[in-house]
C-alpha cells in the first residue's frame, strides 16, 4: 500500500498542550504530568461564535487550527475527517435534561449542535472550506477508524486529508457508564504525496494484534481512557523520528502503521 | 477516466411504508403515505411522524439482548427482510467474514435509551438506572457493532455521524475504503429511529409541520420526521453487469451555516456536479433525481437553485418524504433504494401531499407517478453543519 506522509500535528490534552511543547514527554526524555490543560482558545472562530460553542466543538478546533498553522497550507482547500466516539456529551446531556421537564424545553442551539458533524460544520464555517468532511464515531477505536478513513480519502482523492480526533469526559451522570479520564484531541494533516515533512506512514489492516501500549503510565492511563488518545503509540513513534511499527486495536481488525522516518 | 462502479448485490428497506422493499414499492405504485399523526411515546406535538409499526411489541433477545433500544430493534428488523442476511452469507462464503466492511449511517443511535434513562435517575445520587446500557444503545457506533455481530461479520467496521447525510456518504466511505483495500465488500446501511430528541429538537427549530409534508409546495411549512432501516451489500461491478451500480458520488461542505441551507445551494451544486464527474456523466443523461426534498421552506428552495443550475427545468424529479417522512441519518440509503427501485421498475414517483409547486421554484419537480423506463438516477441528501451528498446510480443492461 501506498505510504502517507504526515505534514503536520496539532495535539490537547492535559500535560500535553501542543504538537511542539510535548515533545519532550511524547519521546520519553520527561515523564507525563497531567497539569491542568489550557483553554483550547480556538481563535479562528469568530468571537460572538467562540461565546456560544461549546469545550468539545473549541477543542476539536484548536487542534485542527494548531496542525493547519503549522503546514501553512490553505485550509480551505483541505478534506477532513472528524473522529470520536461520544459527540459533545455536554449538550446531549442538556437535551436529556430538558426532556424530563415540563414541556420539554429543548434549545434548538443544544438541537443543531446536537449532531456528530458539528466541530465539522464549524470548522467548514470558520475557514470557508467547501471540501467534502467525514464524522464518524467507532467507540474505543475511533482513532483507528479515523485514520482509516482518512487514508482512504486521502489515496482515492489524491489529496491532503486533515484528520480530528478528540474526546471529552461526558459530565454527570453519563460518565458514570462512559468514562472517559481525561479531554484529549489530536489533529494529523496527512498528505498521500512524497513531500512529507514528518513521517511517512503505511497502513495494513489485518487480524486482530494486539494493541501497541505505552511504558510510561501516566500517558498509558490517558491512551486507554480516552478514544482519541488511543493514537498516542503513533504520536510517540512520530515524535522519536525512528523507524518503527505500532498496532492500534480496531475491534476485529487491526490497523497497524509502519512509521519510516 | 470514469471510477469503477460498485454492484448493488442485494438490498433491503423498513420504513413507516411497511418491512420489505416490495412494501415500499407497492405503497410508492399506489401513492399510499405512510405518514400519521404524532402518536409516538407520549411526545404531544401537532405533527405527523413516520413510525415503524409494531417496534414496541418486538426486543432483542439472547446474545443480543444488551442492544435493544428501538434503534437497534429497527436495525434487526431491517436486516431479516428481502432475504439480506442469506445474500449476506453468501458473500461471507465468498469474500470471508473479514474482507466485508460494515458502513452504517445514523444520527442519534440509541439515543432514547438514554432519554429514557434520564427519567429514571436516582432521586438522591442523580445516576442512571442499572439497566442503562450505553455502549450497546446510546453509543452512536453501537448500531455499527449491532449489525456486524448480527451477519457474522469480522472486517473494517464504523459508523457514519453527518446528520441526515449520514448513509449516503456511507456508500462514498464504502467505496473508498474497498478502493484502498481495507475490504473487498461491504453493506452499506442507515438506521435512525424515532425520538423524543428528533421530535422535540425540530419542534424548537421551528421546522416540523403540522401537516404531511409538502415538498415544494407553494404551502409547504416543513418537515415530518420518520424512521428507517436500509442496508445495502455493494461489491465490485463485473463486465456486462446488469444490477443497479453505483456509478458516481460526491461530497461537499457547505461552510454557511449549521442549520440553514446555503440561498444558492453552492454546497449541493457541487455535490451533484461531482457524482456526475466521477461517473462520467453528462446532466441531461440523467433520467430521473430522488430530492432531498425534506419540505421546509428554505431548504427546498436552496436544492431548487442547485438543481435548476446543473440540470435546468427538464430533469423529471421528486421528492419521497411524503412517503415516509425525514428518515434523518437512514434517509441516504432508503431513497438509494428507493432509486434503485425506479431503475428496476421504470417508475418514477411522484411527489406525494404536493398539490401547487411553488412558482418561484424552477426544477422539474413532478406531482404524479410515471411509468417510464430509466437508465440513470441521482440520489441528493443534505444535512445540519452543511454536509452535501449525492449518489447516481444506473444501469447499463437497458
Amino acid at each position: 500500500m501506498n505510504p502517507l506522509a504526515v505534514e503536520a500535528v496539532g495535539l490537547m490534552a492535559p500535560g500535553l498542550a501542543g504538537w511542539t511543547t510535548s515533545q519532550a514527554v511524547l519521546t520519553g526524555q520527561r515523564p507525563y504530568v497531567a497539569e491542568p490543560m489550557p483553554a483550547a482558545m480556538a481563535t479562528l472562530l469568530p468571537a460572538n461564535e467562540r461565546r456560544r460553542v461549546t469545550a468539545t466543538i473549541k477543542l476539536a478546533l484548536q487542534v485542527a487550527q494548531e496542525a493547519m498553522a503549522q503546514a501553512d497550507i490553505d485550509a480551505g482547500a483541505v478534506r477532513t475527517v472528524f473522529a470520536s466516539s461520544g459527540g459533545d456529551s455536554e449538550i446531549l446531556d442538556k437535551i436529556c435534561v430538558a426532556l424530563t421537564q415540563p414541556d420539554r424545553p429543548v434549545s434548538p442551539t443544544h438541537f443543531h449542535q446536537s449532531v456528530h458533524n458539528t466541530p465539522a460544520g464549524y470548522w467548514a464555517i470558520a475557514t470557508g472550506c467547501m471540501q467534502p468532511s467525514l464524522s464518524l464515531p467507532a467507540y474505543d477505536d475511533s482513532f483507528a477508524a479515523g485514520l482509516r478513513e482518512a487514508a482512504a480519502l486521502a489515496w482515492a482523492d489524491q489529496t491532503r486529508v486533515l484528520l480530528v480526533a478528540y474526546d471529552l469526559p461526558p459530565p454527570f451522570p453519563l460518565v458514570e457508564r462512559r468514562m472517559i479520564v481525561a479531554p484529549f484531541a489530536v489533529a494529523l494533516l496527512l498528505n498521500p504525496a512524497q513531500d512529507y515533512r514528518l513521517a511517512p506512514l503505511r497502513l495494513e489492516s489485518g487480524a486482530n494484534q494486539p494493541a501497541n501500549r505505552l511504558d510510561d503510565a501516566g500517558l498509558e492511563q490517558l491512551r486507554a481512557g480516552n478514544p482519541a488518545a488511543r493514537g498516542l503509540p503513533l504520536l510517540c513513534a512520530i515524535a522519536r523520528r525512528k523507524a518503527g511499527r505500532v498496532v492500534l486495536s480496531d475491534g476485529g481488525v487491526s490497523l497497524s502503521v509502519e512509521i519510516e522516518p | 477516466m470514469a471510477i469503477q462502479p460498485l454492484a448493488i448485490a442485494a438490498r433491503t428497506l423498513t420504513n413507516a411504508l411497511g418491512r420489505g422493499g416490495a412494501a415500499s414499492l407497492g405503497a410508492l405504485r399506489r401513492g399510499e403515505s405512510g405518514l400519521r399523526p404524532c402518536d409516538f411515546e407520549d411526545a404531544g406535538l401537532p405533527t405527523w411522524i413516520g413510525r415503524v409499526a409494531g417496534l414496541e411489541e418486538e426486543p432483542l433477545t439472547g446474545e443480543f439482548a444488551p442492544f435493544d433500544c428501538r434503534n437497534n430493534r429497527l436495525a434487526r428488523l431491517g436486516l431479516e427482510q428481502d432475504g439480506f442476511g442469506a445474500a449476506v452469507r453468501v458473500a461471507r462464503d465468498r469474500y470471508g467474514p473479514d474482507r466485508i466492511g460494515v458502513f452504517v449511517g445514523t444520527s442519534t443511535s440509541g439515543i432514547g435509551a438514554t432519554e429514557h434513562a434520564y427519567r429514571q435517575r436516582d432521586p438522591i445520587t442523580g445516576s442512571l438506572p442499572a439497566t442503562f446500557d450505553y455502549p450497546h444503545t446510546h453509543n452512536v457506533f453501537s448500531v455499527a457493532d449491532f449489525t456486524r455481530r448480527w451477519l457474522g461479520l469480522t472486517g473494517v467496521a464504523m459508523a457514519i455521524s453527518t446528520a441526515c447525510s449520514s448513509s449516503a456518504k456511507a456508500f462514498a466511505s464504502a467505496w473508498r475504503q474497498m478502493r484502498a483495500g481495507f475490504c473487498d465488500a461491504a453493506v452499506v446501511g442507515g438506521v435512525d429511529s424515532l425520538c423524543l430528541t428528533t421530535l422535540y429538537g425540530f419542534n424548537a427549530l421551528g421546522l416540523a409541520s403540522t401537516q404531511p409534508c409538502r415538498p415544494w409546495d407553494v404551502e409547504r411549512d416543513g418537515l415530518n420526521v420518520g424512521e428507517a432501516a436500509g442496508f445495502v451489500l455493494l461489491e465490485w461491478a463485473e463486465p456486462g453487469d446488469d444490477r443497479v451500480l453505483l456509478l458516481g458520488y460526491g461530497e461537499s461542505s457547505d461552510a454557511y451555516h449549521m442549520t440553514a441551507a446555503h440561498p444558492e445551494g453552492a454546497g449541493a451544486t457541487l455535490a451533484m456536479q461531482q457524482a456526475l464527474a466521477r461517473a462520467e456523466v453528462l446532466p441531461e443523461q440523467v433520467d430521473y433525481i430522488n430530492l432531498h426534498g425534506t419540505a421546509t421552506p428554505l431548504n427546498d428552495a436552496a436544492e431548487d437553485r442547485a438543481v435548476a443550475r446543473v440540470f435546468g427545468p427538464d430533469t423529471p424529479c421528486s421528492s419521497t418524504k411524503g412517503w415516509t417522512g425525514h428518515t434523518l441519518g437512514a434517509a441516504g440509503v432508503t431513497e438509494a433504494v428507493f432509486v434503485a427501485l425506479c431503475l428496476e421498475h421504470g417508475l418514477i414517483p411522484g411527489t406525494l401531499n404536493t398539490r401547487q409547486r411553488d412558482p418561484k421554484l424552477d426544477a422539474g419537480v413532478v406531482l404524479e407517478n410515471r411509468e417510464h423506463p430509466l437508465r440513470t438516477a441521482l440520489s441528493n441528501s443534505f444535512g445540519f453543519g452543511g454536509t452535501n451528498c449525492s449518489l447516481l446510480f444506473g444501469r447499463r443492461d437497458i
